[in-house]
């Protein structure tokens, strides 16, 4: 038998990678939208992983609901990614600075 | 090893190599394409934790809907490879260091055991167990109105992302339902009076090559 700790250090790595992603490729803004969809990935393993271990489906539940919402969120990403590039014609991060943030 | 365990270890073995191949190939479409089987092979990691319906729901809904949705934002944008990719070997290290220690403190605390023996062997299911059976008796009874909610979020998402991209072109062409509907027959019919006892002249006409062959 597998134990716990197995699943929560490979959802750890998972994350690890997404995180080294935002930082490695902080251009470009599809691979960010993709390295969230790493780290939303990661934390639904932990939350499988409880829900096995502690035989409550609760977790398997709010998994449900988190893959809802990433779901909305993808496409409401996308969507504004693509009004960006129409008016803008790039989608490098340091080039939209019109917020002066 | 029993197969179990080895089943395991090859999909995690997949699922990492597959998401460092995601932020770090140099094509958006490939890297697309590798989170794909990173999707893939986290599927086949939940089955092993016996959550079979939410394991089909990511084959579906991820890869399905959403990486479908990216594989074609990817190919409709025309971005400059090489730009973005400047200051990539310049926020390595510290990337890397960020993560090595994101990754050794999770291990650190996960070593220690913190929960109780009991909690590491969970007894499996029999095969009479429905995964998704169970999930739905408990979405519609006591997390009904988190369910409502989820619709709602989806419909608003839809909403919004057919309101954001929409856009109207000046000169294209443009039918008001409205004004078809309520059109009458005096704006598209014209009546005109013509005289019906006058004679037509159904004799051939003539034409000059056939009189030179005549005569």
């Amino acid at each position: 038998m597998i134990p716990l700790s197995q699943y929560l250090i490979l959802a750890a790595l998972i994350f690890a990678i997404g995180v080294v992603g935002i930082f490695l490729n902080r251009k470009n803004l599809i691979i960010l939208l993709m390295s969230i969809e790493l780290l939303l990935l990661a934390v639904n393993i932990n939350f499988v992983a409880f829900s096995h271990y502690l035989s409550d489906t609760a977790g398997q539940i709010f998994v449900f609901f988190i893959l809802t919402v990433a779901a909305a969120e993808a496409a409401i990403g996308l969507a504004i990614l693509i009004v960006l590039f129409r008016s803008r014609s790039t989608i490098n991060v340091e080039e939209l600075d019109s917020l002066k943030g | 090893m029993t197969f179990f365990e080895i089943a395991f270890y090859f999909f995690s073995a997949v699922l990492v190599i597959a998401a460092t191949m995601v932020v770090t190939i140099r094509n958006p479409v490939k890297s697309a394409l590798f989170l794909v089987l990173a999707f893939f092979s986290a599927a086949c990691v939940w089955i092993t934790l016996e959550a079979e319906f939410l394991a089909i729901v990511l084959v579906l809904v991820y890869v399905g809907a959403v990486m479908v949705l990216f594989l074609f934002v990817v190919m409709m944008l025309d971005i400059d490879l090489a730009e973005m990719r400047a200051g990539f070997t310049r926020y390595l290290p510290i990337g890397g260091i960020i993560a090595a220690l994101l990754v050794a403190e999770i291990a650190l605390v996960m070593h220690q055991s913190f929960l109780p023996a009991d909690y590491l062997n969970p007894t499996p299911q029999g095969v009479e167990y429905s995964n998704t059976r169970e999930l739905g008796e408990q979405i519609y009874t006591h997390y009904v109105y988190a369910f409502e909610i989820a619709a709602f979020i989806l419909l608003v998402a839809i909403i919004a992302a057919i309101a954001l991209t929409m856009r109207r072109r000046p000169n294209n062409k443009y039918i008001n339902p409205g004004e078809q509907v309520k059109v009458k027959r005096e704006d598209r019919l014209r009546i005109v009076k013509m005289p019906s006892d006058k004679p037509i002249d159904l004799s051939p006409v003539e034409s000059p090559s056939s009189n030179e062959e005549t005569s």
